[in-house]
């Protein structure tokens, strides 16, 4: 009996310390000592966050934290994914369980403000959308008078669609599954007449279906569902880390660096993609990173445009144009404050 | 052991060496580590909760909720109802599962139990196959079988199967014509408790009557008359006022009815057949725990199987089955969380589900939800340890 008391003594004195200790250091000093980032991801979204047929997780999602990975480690394979439903994923990263949350997150400002967290950016700018099966001869959503609508729980979708019908005062049934797969499983079960998520998902899990052609995507888009990474609150050097790895990439699109001819923009004369590959001025020292973190994540992971075009557009299955997402020199959203 | 300040004798014994004092002691010491520990804990998660400015508190109760839910006994919309609505919701869809299923698994469990000690190969191996295969199973994987073997063969609402009575199937459930009460319809639902309450009293006369001259009473009968008959009689003296709302197809749903959602049959069944087994076996376990000798006197006096098992058997089978009933009964209520993995709205899937995820208040969410069924497991064992008290041997 002694030793037992004594035995709990010391492991809840060993705890308390150990979590005071914890709370001390930074994020980026954590993920050095590891050696790996933590990165949480979906479960699995075509284009967003999937593991391929070798194992490699991939996506646009995915491709942040290997941005982040590259610009710390030099090595775009130093994550370990963790997959994470959308109900779970805030209790996860508020936790420490990972450093960096990346899928398919709706920047929203309750999530900014009460969750404790902070949003770096936003990667993909989608809406909500509808998929139906086409036998039903529905071509508009307001079409789906007392249909019922298959979601995910936890997500801003839920919210979106309440209040979508609420406003337009239509009846509808909804059914809340707790993860992605679930959902798509009672659609295609036929408890749903509708499956309702952001319309790039809605492509990604349509050719998941057994036959995507019975199916198709309403032209209503709902809501604005700006997605981006995540970080815990009160660590600003991580926030700063994450934020700019993600606005490199988008810097490097606009400054035409790729993959391809990173080295050979070492030595361009150009003082913005000077800057950018770090062959002038000190940017990375500030974050705790060396000054070529920008050209280890164009080297390793790419450019904005060539993420996007790899993992949803014209270089994949779904075949998303650019749209919303293309820079904003071509009419798009995509904007990156400047590297000086 | 009881020591008095008179068996003391001063100077006899120092304090140190007392083992009554060191007990407490002991016991004081480790009363404080634990209430050290809660401490820390709670003031460690506040503090980082501070810290990383989540918001805290129960604040969140009476915000707007802003998502539907689709079962719902008492009233509930996106517009104006709270993450407290929300919370009662959730928690009345899981004491109307626990609580069906509870009553369903009794029988089935009774059922399997006595049908597994049958004399009769084919029915007792039956049951013991059924007991095998659901208790060895793990039940999430039974919930997703049900989930899919309920809505997978059933049509789209455009092709219902028609039931009869006005009864619809389809994937959207099972949907039920809806009495509308006219005047004169609370008669019949007084008819009802007065046959109810009649019955009860006939039953306790009879059963004195019997123990006091031993004639037999036809209680089965006259239950009969009284629950059914009279409210029939009553329906049509007060002009058949309960007229019924047909559901209809209207769009891409039925409307009118009531609606049984595949979830809550899928979770319903899943768990009824689940607790079943293991009741089966409790139930088993009773009976056979019985001596031989009982029955063999039953016998003797004249009593058949059935009787014999009646009221000799089950009666004193009852004191060993109820303890370990309880548990069972308690594994019911808290397997109903795995709701969550089929779509049933229930006080897991709405409360520490989607109310958690958009309020972010994991710690505050977690505790009411632990609370929650701390208190239903609580209450129930209450209860049975009541019936247990009234059915053990009265010890002279």
């Amino acid at each position: 009996m002694k030793q037992i008391i004594g035995a709990a003594l010391i492991a809840v004195t060993a705890a308390i310390c150990a979590s005071g200790a914890l709370a001390q250091s930074t994020t980026l000093a954590q993920v050095k000592n590891r050696g790996i980032l933590l990165c949480g991801s979906g479960t699995g979204l075509a284009g967003f966050g999937i593991p391929d047929q070798q194992g490699n997780w991939a996506g646009m999602d995915v491709d942040v934290c290997r941005a982040v990975a590259s610009a710390i480690f030099n090595d775009p394979n130093k994550v370990k994914f963790i997959p994470l439903s959308a109900k779970d994923r805030f209790t996860s990263l508020q936790s420490g369980e990972v450093d960096l949350l990346s899928r398919t997150t709706t920047w929203t400002i309750s999530r900014d403000t009460s969750l404790g967290l902070n949003f770096a950016g936003v990667n993909y700018y989608d809406g909500q959308g509808f998929m139906v099966r086409k036998k039903l001869g529905v071509d508009s959503v307001l079409k789906l008078a007392g249909a019922s609508i298959c979601t995910q729980q936890g997500t801003t979708t839920e919210l979106n669609l309440a209040d979508y019908f609420r406003a337009n005062k239509i009846k509808y049934e909804v059914v809340a599954f707790a993860s992605n797969q679930e959902t798509v499983k009672a659609y295609e079960a036929g408890r749903c007449d509708a499956f309702t998520t952001d319309a790039s998902g809605l492509y990604a899990e349509r050719l998941t279906l057994s036959n995507p052609d019975d199916h198709m995507v309403l032209p209503e888009i709902i809501s604005k569902e700006p997605l981006g990474p995540v970080v815990r609150h009160g660590d600003d050097v991580w926030l700063d880390i994450v934020k700019w790895s993600l606005f490199a990439m988008v810097n490097a699109e606009e400054l035409g660096v790729t993959k391809a001819n990173a080295d050979e923009m070492l030595k361009s004369e150009n003082p913005e993609i000077k800057r950018l590959v770090g062959t002038e001025g000190k940017f990375g020292e500030p974050m705790g990173l060396t000054n070529d973190w920008a050209l280890r994540i164009i080297k390793h992971v790419g450019n904005y445009g060539e993420s996007f075009e790899r993992n949803v557009g014209s270089g994949s299955l779904l075949k998303i144009a650019r749209g919303q997402n293309a820079l904003w020199t071509k009419g798009g959203l995509q904007y990156a404050p400047p590297i000086r | 052991m009881s020591t008095t300040s008179a068996e003391i004798k001063p100077g006899k014994a120092s304090l140190l060496y007392d083992p009554k004092i060191r007990g407490y002691v002991y016991q004081f010491a480790l009363l404080a580590v634990v209430g050290f520990l809660i401490w820390s804990a709670a003031s460690n998660a506040i503090e980082n909760l501070r810290a990383q400015k989540i918001a805290s508190g129960f604040g969140f109760w009476h915000n707007a909720a802003g998502f539907d839910i689709n079962q719902k006994l008492i009233p509930f919309s996106a517009s104006g109802s709270t993450y407290g609505q929300a919370f009662w919701v959730g928690l009345l869809n899981t004491l109307l599962v626990a609580s069906i299923g509870i009553v369903l698994a009794t029988f089935l469990g009774f059922f399997v139990g006595v049908a597994r000690l049958s004399s009769n190969w084919i029915v007792s191996k039956l049951a013991m196959i059924y007991v095998e295969v659901i208790r060895n199973l793990p039940l999430l994987l039974q919930l997703f079988f049900w989930y899919n073997a309920v809505l997978k063969p059933l049509p789209n609402p455009r092709q219902s199967i028609e039931l009869p009575a006005g009864f619809l199937l389809n994937n959207r459930g099972l949907y039920v014509p809806d009495p509308q009460f006219g005047p004169g319809g609370n008669l019949i639902i007084w008819a009802l408790l007065i046959g109810l309450v009649a019955t009860f009293v006939f039953r306790s006369w009879a059963r004195k009557q019997q123990a006091a001259t031993g004639k037999q009473y036809p209680i089965g009968l006259v239950a009969l008359g009284l629950i059914i008959v009279l409210p029939l009689l009553v329906y049509f003296a007060t002009g058949r006022p309960i007229t019924f709302v047909y559901p209809e197809l209207a769009g891409f749903n039925l409307r009118g009815g009531i609606q049984i959602f595949p979830e809550f049959v899928a979770l319903l069944v899943g768990l009824t057949t689940y607790t079943a087994g293991f009741i089966a076996e409790v139930v088993r376990a009773g009976i056979l725990a019985v001596s031989k000798g009982q029955t063999e006197a039953a016998n003797a006096l004249g009593l058949r199987a059935g009787p014999t098992l009646k009221l000799v058997v089950i009666p004193q089978a009852m004191r060993v089955i109820i303890p370990p009933l309880t548990s069972n009964y308690l594994n019911l209520t808290k397997n109903s969380s795995l709701a969550v993995a089929i779509g049933y709205p229930d006080l897991v899937q709405v409360f520490t589900g989607t109310v958690l995820n958009q309020t972010g208040q994991a710690v505050e969410v977690v505790a009411i939800t632990m609370a929650v069924y701390l208190t239903i497991s609580l209450v129930t064992s209450f209860f049975m340890n009541i019936y247990n008290k009234r059915m053990a041997l009265v010890e002279r």
